[in-house]
């Protein structure tokens, strides 16, 4: 199965273009063709031709960039559908299928029919597609690739999955076809091209088995369930995702992975469907926790005439493996102090946002401002290595201005409209800006800090900037 | 009872208390430093500034410290509560910004009992609830003789199952925990509890 038009088809799936259309990709600073629609190719444009030159010969063309990672998705949800005809489908370099219908091909009423089916269906989807069957892997591609209803001894030597090189070498020599290739002496060719061309060729007329190498379906974490009579109320729904659950967590164990965000459909009578999502603080995989942690999201879904279908999925999954028990532990305490936490800061998380719930890190600055960091306590790990040697203040705030001069501690000043006098000035403590770093508030320079011990008892942290005189205070220390 | 100080604090677990004035900060650090296990501090999150985790090492682990930052009143009194009755954090600090009414001052009581935790809201001055245990006033105080001086005067102003009293305190380096350094003004009620 090959799919000639592959990535501009994905692109007009979704628009419709009467003009000519392609798509670009950037090679070695020129933006390049990469896929054409019939009409452009209709026009003399092919692939591999400069944007510039294409736009010469056609104003109208339409162009879009490419995007290979799209089209390999898309590829991929065609392997999953091609896999109503049978069970093992691959891929073929990145725009084709390779499917062995050997022994599934009576199902759909033999091998002409399956054809004809295949065809009539993508074409509806609006894909341009090239079929070869052939007895072989190789004999397909040929088929697929160059020409459906020849002999296979009068294909090309290309057809064989050549390199470049080689075909045209084998052109020089006058071997222009399969035909031609088979009756050459087969010692020579290996001599001069190698053992690769002898075995496309072996591989091409079956004398050489060639496997298919399906891929593994990813495993889907989603669980549902349809309910015979609607349900309404939230003990019955608890019980109903309780249900869900138990199946998903074994899913997800069996694969050694945790889920991080769960998502669970709820459809009503009336067809319309709402959404509850769970965000764990940590992956988990374990029913019985989980539970709990949806209570407060399905208090909020309204049932309306009755709830009748439910659907679960693990939408962000983490690998987890199986951790090691230290002792058997008593039923009631399932659960140890830091898993309890993470189930709290889910709850809490459920409330106000997981990311609202943060902790410190430590950071390497002298830069007060910037020498901790604030993290999701969900997405990291405790940390230490606090030491700090100078006095730092409790509470942080942006620097407010006194009225001061000089740079000596002023004795006595006004503060957020209190009167303060200095009975004690310790430093001054110098930092420097980081002069690597843009920092707004850093523009004045250096900064000269000082403890002032004030006589009312506030224990303030003020700074005077030498290079711009002023002082400000920073931070308090009580 | 020889010690009025030290049955008031460490803070009386499973109950919610207040502390407000200029060493508010200060006393709520040295509070969760007293309690094991991790802290949930709670603030509003467009309230400006902040905490300075180099600045509470000296009396707190930073690492201890969860910080959750809700959107407004509602939803911190809303996590508090849901934290305390958990009772995993055994010391949960909550910045209130309005005076809160009987009935959310009980809840958070409430919740504490079930969970076994310390509650501490940190309050402006004069928005104290009804319900909290007790209600302190906490301010530093200029040392002549200490240079890192961090000399502070707490005052119990309202203890609903004890006297009432005022310590000098100080933060002692070396133990890791608060020193009275002298007993300096005595609350009316309590004269006779001293002797």
């Amino acid at each position: 199965m090959w799919f000639p038009r592959f990535a501009s088809d994905r692109v007009l799936r979704t628009r419709s273009v009467e003009a000519g259309f392609a798509l670009t990709l950037s090679e070695q600073n020129t933006e390049r063709l990469y896929c054409l629609s019939p009409q452009a190719e209709a026009l003399g444009l092919h692939r591999g031709m400069s944007l510039a030159d294409a736009r010469a010969f056609c104003p109208s063309l339409i162009t879009q960039p490419a995007r290979p990672d799209l089209d390999a998705r898309f590829l991929r949800v065609l392997r999953r559908w091609a896999l109503r005809y049978c069970p093992w489908v691959g891929l073929e370099g990145p725009d084709g299928l390779v499917l062995d219908i050997t022994g599934s091909a009576h199902l759909l009423g033999g091998e002409a029919a399956l054809l004809k089916d295949m065809r009539a269906r993508l074409v509806r989807a609006g894909i341009s597609v090239r079929l070869g069957l052939g007895d072989t892997r190789g004999a397909a591609w040929a088929y697929a690739h160059f020409g459906e209803d020849k002999a296979l001894s009068d294909l090309p030597v290309a057809a064989l999955r050549l390199e470049e090189a080689t075909v045209t070498a084998l052109q020089r020599l006058g071997l222009r076809t399969i035909g031609d290739l088979t009756r050459a002496a087969r010692a020579p060719l290996a001599r001069r091209f190698g053992p690769g061309l002898l075995r496309r060729l072996d591989q091409a007329r079956g004398d050489m088995p060639e496997a298919i190498n399906p891929e593994p379906e990813p495993p889907h974490y989603a669980t549902r369930l349809t309910l015979p009579e609607p349900i309404g109320l939230l003990p019955d729904v608890m019980a109903a995702t309780a249900r869900l659950l138990e199946p998903l967590c074994c899913k997800l164990k069996q694969h050694e992975a945790g889920a991080r965000k769960l998502v669970l459909s709820v459809q009503r009578v009336n067809q319309g469907s709402q959404q509850v999502e769970l965000r764990l603080a940590s992956a988990m995989r374990e029913a019985a926790r989980i539970l709990p942690l949806f209570e407060r999201g399905l208090a909020t879904v309204d049932a309306g005439f009755g709830i009748d279908v439910m659907r679960l999925e693990a939408v962000l999954v983490e690998p987890l493996p199986v951790a090691q028990l230290g002792a058997p532990r008593a039923p009631a305490q399932t659960a140890t102090a830091s898993e309890q936490l993470n189930d709290l800061i889910t709850r809490i998380g459920t409330r106000i946002g997981l990311e609202n719930v943060q902790r410190f890190l430590p950071a390497d600055s002298h830069i007060p401002e910037r020498s901790f960091l604030i993290a999701p306590a969900a997405f990291s790990t405790p940390q230490g290595g606090w030491a700090c040697h100078r006095p730092r203040p409790l509470h942080l705030f942006a620097p407010e201005p006194i009225l001061a001069r000089g740079g000596t501690p002023p004795s006595a000043f006004r503060w957020r409209g209190m009167a303060l006098r200095t009975g004690r000035a310790t430093g001054p403590e110098r930092i420097a800006p980081e002069w690597w770093l843009e920092e707004e508030s850093w523009r004045s320079g250096l900064r000269d800090y000082w403890v002032l011990d004030t006589r009312e008892g506030r224990r303030l942290w003020v700074f005077f900037t030498p290079q711009s005189p002023g002082w400000f205070v920073h931070g308090e220390f009580a | 009872m020889q010690d009025p100080f030290s049955s008031v604090f460490p803070l009386r677990p499973g109950r919610v208390h207040e502390v407000y004035g200029a060493g508010a900060m200060a006393f709520s650090a040295m509070a969760a430093a007293a309690a094991s296990g991790p802290v949930l501090w709670i603030r509003e999150s467009w309230q400006e500034g902040g905490l300075h985790p180099v600045g509470f090492a000296q009396f707190l682990d930073p690492a201890r410290v969860l910080l959750a930052r809700s959107a407004h009143q509602i939803d911190s009194l809303a996590v508090a509560e849901e934290a305390l009755r958990d009772g995993v954090v055994p010391c949960v600090l909550i910045e209130v910004t309005r005076p809160l009414n009987l009935r959310e001052g009980r809840r958070l009581q409430l919740a504490a009992k079930a969970g076994r935790a310390t509650g501490l809201c940190l309050i402006p001055e004069g928005m104290g609830s009804n319900a909290a245990e007790t209600r302190w006033h906490a301010r530093p105080k200029f040392d002549p003789e200490s240079e890192d001086s961090t000399l502070m005067c707490w005052e119990i102003k309202k203890n609903k199952s004890g006297t009432i009293g005022a310590w000098d305190v100080r933060w002692s380096h070396q133990a890791r925990r608060v020193h009275v350094v002298s007993p300096v003004r005595l609350g009316p009620g309590s004269q006779d509890a001293l002797g």
